[in-house]
């Protein structure tokens, strides 16, 4: 057992770290979520230039050969400088999973292109409605017809969907428990997307399949068995938004203890008072927990391992641990954390989304709950 | 980082659990929450100090097995998962061993450790007195120097495992004169001791597992001062960090925990979306403190003594075994007031039991808002208050 880096990882998390301090201050990602795209070009090839899009996919592909592990610490870094744009869309819920499941041809033909940071790529997974991540709450229909599938509905909560040039659109192609997924080409004008105004300010877009045409072709991994694949692409989504928590919470919690070390009231510092103390004790405590929960199931995927327990632990603990540490992050800034000034909101918003993105912490109780044969 | 264990860990768990089950179906002891600290069983200390099993991070030159924090923590994860009653030998084993081993003379560590190991020496703690709680430095048990002895006069309260122990590690003040931190030293006293008498507190749960003890002019030789005189408090504070350094608090109530979820299974009552619901939030703060636990044990296998990491994981630890309890009566209902002895009494009274017992485990070995106190500012820096 070892709860610690490896130099190679640590070298990742300073290069990281150093190289979005530099890119990616609050005045740009003010800028980016202001902006109609959400992310900037010039700083999406430099992303690509360092090898990052491709880090963990194999070097035949161009990729950097390393391990989801190290996507992690990525990703930690990423969700501690509150990136914008659509990282997470295209290696997460676009890259990965055209590598479980993609044919040799299909990785050939867009895994390279990937890395190189000249496509972007996104899920569409999510509709409208109670979402229970079942199968049967699939009812985007894919109907065959010719050499094509046509494909109709409408899917909800797709980042990133306005600036993608391919959507993996999972969609319903048999009878209730059977989806298949497309690789669609999302400039396709049967494609319809509104961006919808978000509490991150992130891109997320209502996206309206009117008949669109996707080649045989284009499937992703088995005709109708799409499930499986599907599953693991949602359990990679959850470990990786986890991540991207653990980077957040874990600059709120220095964040707000600088801030108690500074702040005098009563003529001393305000971290000297016991009840702030406990309260960054608290959220000390939320934020650890956070982090070796997300590890451990970040490294149970990277090797392989079962993980569906684990994971579930890692986001039920993280979407009730951010609430708490927002809550006295908040509590002990003051008045100057409401403010839009202040960084703490960028923190504050972004957790909230991630809290609710793939399933929140009630929906992951209950997959606990399964899995403790209750 | 690497979750898992190493092939030997694995068969060393496995080893451990065997020999625990053989107990059980032998008979010998039936798993019981806080047996580690309230289940005084000799025959079976005797059987674990057999395995050498007791001591099992410690110099072979003392009888241990030079073996890692991480096994170290998996022989007592198993153990109190399996409620087994370890009491005798737990204190000596988990603190004082290690504070002889620490700062006591050669002298001290070849007479004492050797038995702790053989499960031959028994340890009960001092600390406590009606005055001196979280404020420890206040104590007043004073020991005076008289030619080759100190003579110890004071009483100590809350004596954990006092009723069996034949020797305390107690912790007196040798110069009132010093700022109070710097006038305390600690000792080993026989508890056959002419002048030392001890009265058993019952606590709310009804059990007798703490004592009073007095101290009316009782002689302590000067080779039973461990380490250096008045620098006790330093090492009291070095010592309360391996205290809580272990999963005692949060599988303390363990048998109540397994028992519970199998009779939600059983009744039907974890079909039920709320409870289904908290039952699963109790196997995650299970798990995340075990975590939080093992975090701990890695600092100590760097050679590091644990400090906030200890103190976190044991004010975690200790609202998680409430949390259980408190779930565990609400799953009972009306069941759940029932005592141990009475008709119709659900899971032996282990939810009472856990329920009632849990209120005094986030204030020994430093309380919740102590140990927050040892986060802020050990951990995270914050500026003493």
């Amino acid at each position: 057992m070892k709860l610690t880096l490896t130099e190679e990882q640590e070298m990742l998390k300073k290069t990281a770290r150093d190289f979005l301090a530099d890119k990616c201050s609050k005045t740009f990602v003010k800028q980016m979520e202001e902006s109609e795209t959400g992310y900037s070009r010039e700083l999406w090839q430099e992303m690509a230039d360092l090898g990052w899009m491709g880090l963990a996919f194999p070097e035949r592909y161009g990729g950097g050969d390393m391990n989801f592990l190290d996507l992690a610490v990525l990703l930690e870094e990423m969700g501690r400088a509150c990136l914008s744009g659509p990282f997470f869309s295209t290696v997460v819920l676009g890259g990965l999973p055209i590598l479980d499941v993609g044919s040799e041809e299909q990785k050939q033909e867009y895994l390279p292109k990937l890395i190189l940071g000249g496509k972007i790529f996104t899920l569409a997974l999510t509709e409208p409605g109670y979402q229970n991540y079942n199968a049967s709450s699939v009812t985007v229909e894919a109907t065959p017809d010719d050499g094509n599938y046509i494909i109709n509905g409408t899917k909800l909560f797709v980042p990133d969907a306005h600036i993608a040039d391919y959507l993996l659109c999972v969609a319903r192609t048999k009878s209730e428990n059977e989806v298949t997924i497309f690789l669609a080409d999302a400039k396709n004008p049967r494609i319809n997307y509104t961006i919808l105004k978000t509490i991150a300010g992130d891109k997320l877009c209502e996206v309206v399949f009117d008949q669109l045409p996707v080649p045989r072709a284009n499937i992703l991994g088995q005709l109708d068995q799409g499930w499986s694949a599907v599953q693991k692409i949602i359990e990679r989504a959850v470990v990786g938004k986890c991540c991207e928590m653990v980077g957040n919470i874990q600059r709120v919690l220095e964040m707000t203890v600088d801030y108690a070390k500074e702040r005098k009231q009563f003529d001393r510092p305000i971290g000297s008072f016991q009840a702030i103390q406990h309260y960054c004790a608290d959220m000390a405590t939320d934020v650890d927990g956070a982090r070796f929960s997300t590890y451990q199931a970040a490294w149970m995927l990277s090797e392989g391992l079962p993980c569906i327990k684990e994971v579930a632990i890692a986001k039920a603990w993280i979407g009730e641990a951010s609430q708490h540490v927002f809550a006295l992050a908040h509590q002990i800034h003051g008045a100057i954390g409401v403010t839009i000034e202040h960084d703490l909101h960028f923190y504050t918003r972004r957790a909230k989304a991630a809290e609710l993105a793939f399933g929140d912490a009630n929906f992951y109780r209950e997959v606990v709950a399964r899995e403790m044969g209750l | 980082m690497d979750f898992s264990f190493t092939e030997e860990q694995n068969k060393f768990r496995q080893e451990v659990r065997n020999f625990l089950e053989e107990e059980i179906k032998k008979g010998y002891w039936e798993p019981a929450c806080d047996a580690w600290v309230q289940g005084f069983d000799l025959g079976f200390t005797k059987r674990v100090a057999q395995r050498g099993w007791i001591g099992l991070t410690w110099p072979k030159e003392y009888g241990g097995q030079g073996r890692s924090h991480v096994d170290r923590l998996i022989l007592t994860e198993e153990m109190l998962r399996y409620g087994a009653p370890a009491a005798c030998h737990w204190f000596g084993d988990r603190q004082v061993g290690g504070t002889i081993l620490s700062f006591g003379s050669e002298e001290l560590k070849r007479e004492f450790l050797p038995r702790i190991v053989k499960g031959e020496a028994y340890f009960g703690l001092g600390m406590s007195e009606p005055g001196a709680g979280s404020d420890l430095a206040s104590l007043q048990t004073r020991a005076v120097e008289d030619g080759d002895y100190y003579v110890i006069n004071g009483q100590k309260t809350w004596a954990s495992c006092a009723s069996f122990a034949q020797y305390f590690d107690v912790y007196a003040r040798t110069d009132p004169e010093a700022p109070r931190h710097r006038g305390i030293s600690e000792f080993i006293v026989d508890a056959r001791s002419p002048g030392l008498s001890r009265i058993p507190m019952t606590d709310i749960t009804g059990t007798e597992a703490w004592n009073d003890v007095f101290f009316d002019n009782v002689r302590v030789h000067k080779r039973y001062l461990i380490g250096e005189k008045n620098r006790g408090f330093y090492q009291v504070l070095h010592q309360l960090d391996y205290e809580r350094s272990g999963m005692e608090r949060l599988m303390g109530n363990y048998p109540l925990f397994e028992a519970i979820i199998q009779f939600a299974k059983d009744n039907k009552l974890s079909q039920e979306p709320v409870i289904r619901n908290k039952l699963a939030q109790l196997q995650i703060e299970f798990e995340v403190g075990r975590l939080l636990i093992y975090r701990v044990a890695l600092v100590m296998e760097d050679g590091r003594a644990p400090n906030w990491e200890s103190a976190m994981s044991k004010a975690y630890s200790t609202e998680f075994e409430k949390h259980l309890a408190g779930v565990a009566m609400e799953v009972l209902g009306p069941y759940g007031q029932l005592m141990s002895g009475s008709k119709l009494v659900p899971l032996r009274g282990m939810a009472l039991h856990s329920y009632l017992g849990s209120k005094g485990y986030s204030l020994q070995a430093g309380t919740t808002e102590i140990l927050k106190n040892i986060l802020a500012v050990r951990g995270l820096g914050l500026p003493s208050s």
